[in-house]
């Protein structure tokens, strides 16, 4: 490596960049470190599993009946087995997972730090840290680079700051797993592929880590596959993906045909030959965004993301709500060189994004599995997120790519304290209820108080309250998207015969109506979990307690974060503080961009901006008020003893039916096909049959045909003898 | 005189091959795969008067390999009556595979 990286500073030096010598050459450090962590971690696991002891996989865990439990759930809890003492290895592990996440972040703070010190000129230029040439295959060049630029800055930052609070977190909540060390040698392997993701300096090695995430994504959501309902969740999380991965593949081919490079340097400076608004540019990104579809769960490949629950909380929190799925919108920032030049590519994203928005905040809107709202919520964000950076507002897209980091990884966290606290008043009265069913919770206020106070800030940060985190990103992407409604690139393209305008304002009033139904799902949410009568039953309830301090941490810390996030870019019309500092800081990676989308949209005046605002915050207020005003925790049963809903409930509840109308469309055709044509008609039929026993038959009957001449009968061989010189020498003759 | 030479060695060799062909016994078999060699030799000496004297000299040479042949031959067929008491070929099928 030591010498690798002489060579890469050798190389450095023909252009040198402000970041040389400074805490930045350190870069590659940080994604190995997490590397790191998941040889030591994997390595505890392997060595365990040889050992006697505590057997991964979990027997414990299949010795349970689990009568009751619908697919999807969450069983932490249930891993708590009186018998079972924690892994041999978990303290070890216990240092390790999260201490290099920890010394990860360190270093990554330093280099951030190195980066604000370095103003100046050249820092307007990406840092580029080559260290070997990976794929040289005739004009295809590709390197194994990492470019750091503020960008992929701002990415590894939430992803080593708010990962190291999960692996924090997961301490606590996977404490007594017989799995612990396999655990956390996915997650450390996650955070590796996820900064690879975010560090490549081209499509190719980010690619890289767009599959290493999804291997993670998969290996974790089925982490306890001794149940089959995860390992299908985690199949059908891996297959949806691969969907989008096709799109990711194309899109780089025809990027190689038209602008002859991968790296994110030479596709900048290609990308100005291609015609703007042209056929080329259009399909590249539109096959990026079916990419981003898949990974970031927008439609029509969403369907992965609430399965995807059966995992272990924590890793919802931190691979299906803050990081891997956040990927999609990272892409699109990441390639504005390229979306900036197709509006009509631009207005799908919007128009996808803003559907979607809508789409999943309504099935959130009568979920009952506490995950389950927190998922379609998720979805929902994301969709939000696209409207960002569809718009061209990459800044507010990455903006609240970034607040929803700490909000969502709170709002998944407190939900997994919630669990853990059920589970273990489950276990202790050997209750095999559904721990993660809102019916069966209710007035948990007076057992967690710490959890409750943080899940209500985050509730009320992704509901849109000021001052907090949501309000002012999600604000601003709303603000964005009226703002180019008119007069922007995206606004004077055309799709479907119907100009750009009318769908921009189309999207505008689903993203408004999104908001209304976050405030009413999430308030929805809180009111049935934290307050009315408790319904988790007499015995249990005296079991029911505040998790320890391990899992309170993070979340206090992730509650700061939701509380002051809103402070990275403050709007104009709020100078608390500095103004637009994550725009500024963002300026030389997407600022050209921004501004070639803008085109010639005219800023919205202050006065309507405030107007946009000020309905903005009625809303979200007015979803609060709805909720309290509509739902009472009072009414509640527990779920064994709930009634059936009727009408458009029962469809919302049963998620618009999308998983059963896809088995249908694709799923059974595809089976049938392969069960009767590919199956039994081609390969029974043509290659069992024909060709495989077809040739031994043949084989067979020649023999058989030439047997029959070796009779053992001298005079058959005389008389084939002599007919057989009468041929040849007749053969002679008629010649 | 040497197309009636030839064609009578030919009438000799078409009976020796039927002989061959059509009879059961061996030492007949036998004996006509020696007449088929002898109708050879005829048109060797035959050809001999009007080519030179090769051909009387390679009727040495077949007379020889056939002496030979002979002693072999009858070898054969002695050793088989041995084995089991007859020299009829259509109960000689042994040689199967």
């Amino acid at each position: 490596m030591h010498s690798l990286l002489q060579a890469a500073t050798a190389a450095q030096t023909a252009t040198s960049h402000p970041l040389d010598g400074t805490a930045a050459r350190w870069l590659w450090l940080v994604p190995l470190l997490p590397l790191l962590g998941f040889v030591i971690n994997g390595l505890l696991s392997i060595v365990a599993a040889y050992q006697a002891g505590p057997a991964d996989p979990s027997a414990a865990h299949s010795e349970e009946s689990h009568a009751g439990h619908g697919e999807g759930h969450d069983d932490a809890g249930k891993h708590e087995h009186h018998e079972i003492p924690r892994h041999r290895y978990a303290g070890l592990t216990s240092i390790v997972g999260p201490g290099v996440l920890v010394l990860a972040f360190i270093l990554a703070v330093l280099i951030f730090v190195a980066m604000r010190g370095a103003g100046g000129g050249g820092m307007e230029h990406p840092f580029v840290q080559r260290y070997f040439s990976w794929m040289p295959v005739g004009d295809l060049q590709i390197d194994a680079a990492f470019q750091l630029d503020q960008l992929s800055m701002l990415m590894v930052l939430v992803v080593t700051g708010v990962g190291m609070l999960i692996h924090v977190f997961s301490v606590g909540y996977m404490r007594d797993d017989p799995g612990y060390p396999r655990y956390f040698a996915y997650l450390n392997l996650f955070v590796f592929f996820m900064l690879l993701l975010v560090l490549g300096a081209n499509y190719p090695l980010m690619f890289i880590g767009w599959e290493g995430v999804g291997l993670c994504s998969y290996l974790l959501i089925g982490f306890w596959f001794s149940e089959k309902a995860n390992a299908d969740a985690g199949k059908k999380a891996f297959i949806v993906n691969r969907i989008g991965d096709f799109g990711f593949l194309i899109a780089m081919f025809l990027l190689f045909a038209n602008i002859g490079t991968l790296d994110f340097r030479g596709v900048t400076e290609g990308a100005s030959a291609l015609a703007v608004g042209g056929p080329v540019v259009t399909a590249i990104c539109l096959f990026l965004f079916l990419g981003c579809a898949g990974k970031s769960a927008q439609i029509p490949l969403y369907i992965w993301l609430p399965d995807a629950m059966a995992g272990p909380t924590p890793v919802s929190a931190l691979i299906h709500a803050a990081t891997m799925v956040t990927a999609g919108v990272f892409l699109i920032a990441r390639s504005s060189m390229l979306f900036s030049l197709a509006p009509v590519a631009e207005l799908v994203v919007v128009l996808i994004g803003a559907l979607t928005a809508v789409f999943a905040a309504s099935i959130g809107l009568k979920q009952w599995d506490i995950k389950k709202v927190l998922a379609y919520s998720t979805v929902s964000q994301l969709g939000y997120m696209f409207v960002g950076v569809g718009s061209g507002a990459y800044v507010a897209g990455m903006f609240h790519l970034a607040t929803h980091a700490f909000f969502k990884a709170l709002l998944f966290l407190g939900s997994g304290s919630v669990i853990y606290a059920m589970h273990a008043a489950y276990h202790h009265t050997g209750n095999h209820d559904d721990a993660q069913d809102m019916r069966n919770m209710g007035g948990l206020r007076q057992y967690m108080p710490v959890t409750f106070v943080l899940m209500w800030i985050a509730t009320l940060a992704i509901a849109g309250i000021p001052p907090l985190a949501g309000f002012f990103s999600k604000d601003e992407i709303l603000g964005s998207l009226f703002a180019r409604a008119q007069g922007s690139t995206i606004a004077q393209a055309h799709l479907f015969g119907i100009p750009g305008t009318v769908w921009l304002y189309i999207a505008w009033v689903f993203a408004l109506s999104a908001a209304l139904m976050t405030a009413v799902y999430m308030t929805r949410m809180m009111l049935y979990t934290f307050h009315g009568p408790n319904r988790t039953g007499e015995a249990e309830r005296s079991y029911l307690k505040e998790a320890p301090w391990v899992m309170t941490g993070p979340l206090v810390v992730l509650a700061a974060l939701t509380i002051g996030g809103g402070w990275l870019n403050l709007p104009e019309f709020a100078p608390l503080g500095v103004v637009g500092g994550l725009e500024h800081w963002l300026e030389p990676v997407v600022g050209e961009y921004t501004k070639r989308v803008i085109g010639g949209a005219a800023p919205v005046s202050p006065g309507l901006e405030l107007g946009l605002v000020a309905l903005a915050v009625v809303i979200a207020a007015a979803g609060i008020a709805i909720a309290v005003a509509r739902l009472d925790p009072k009414m509640l049963v527990p779920k064994s003893r709930s009634p059936q809903e009727e009408g458009f409930e029962k469809v919302l509840v049963n998620k618009y039916y999308v998983d059963e109308i896809y088995d249908e469309a694709i799923v059974k055709p595809v089976v049938g096909v392969s069960r009767q044509l590919l199956w039994r008609g081609i390969d029974v039929g043509v290659i069992d049959s024909l060709m495989v026993r077809g040739s031994a038959y043949l084989a067979q009957l020649t023999g058989f045909i030439g047997s029959q001449f070796q009779s053992g009968r001298l005079g058959t061989y005389a008389w084939v003898l002599t007919l057989g010189v009468l041929a040849v020498l007749g053969a002679f003759t008629i010649r | 005189m040497l197309a009636e030479a030839l064609f009578f060695s030919a009438v000799l060799f078409v009976i020796g091959v039927f002989g061959v062909l059509i009879r059961r016994n061996a030492i007949i078999v036998f004996m006509c795969v020696e007449l088929m060699l002898n109708a050879v030799n005829l048109t060797f000496v035959a050809f001999a008067q009007e080519y030179g004297a090769a051909g009387q000299v390679f009727v040495f040479f077949v007379m020889t390999v056939a002496a030979a042949e002979a002693a072999v031959g009858l070898a054969i067929i002695i050793g088989l009556f041995r084995h089991r008491p007859t020299v009829d070929l259509k109960n000689i099928n042994v040689l199967k595979g």
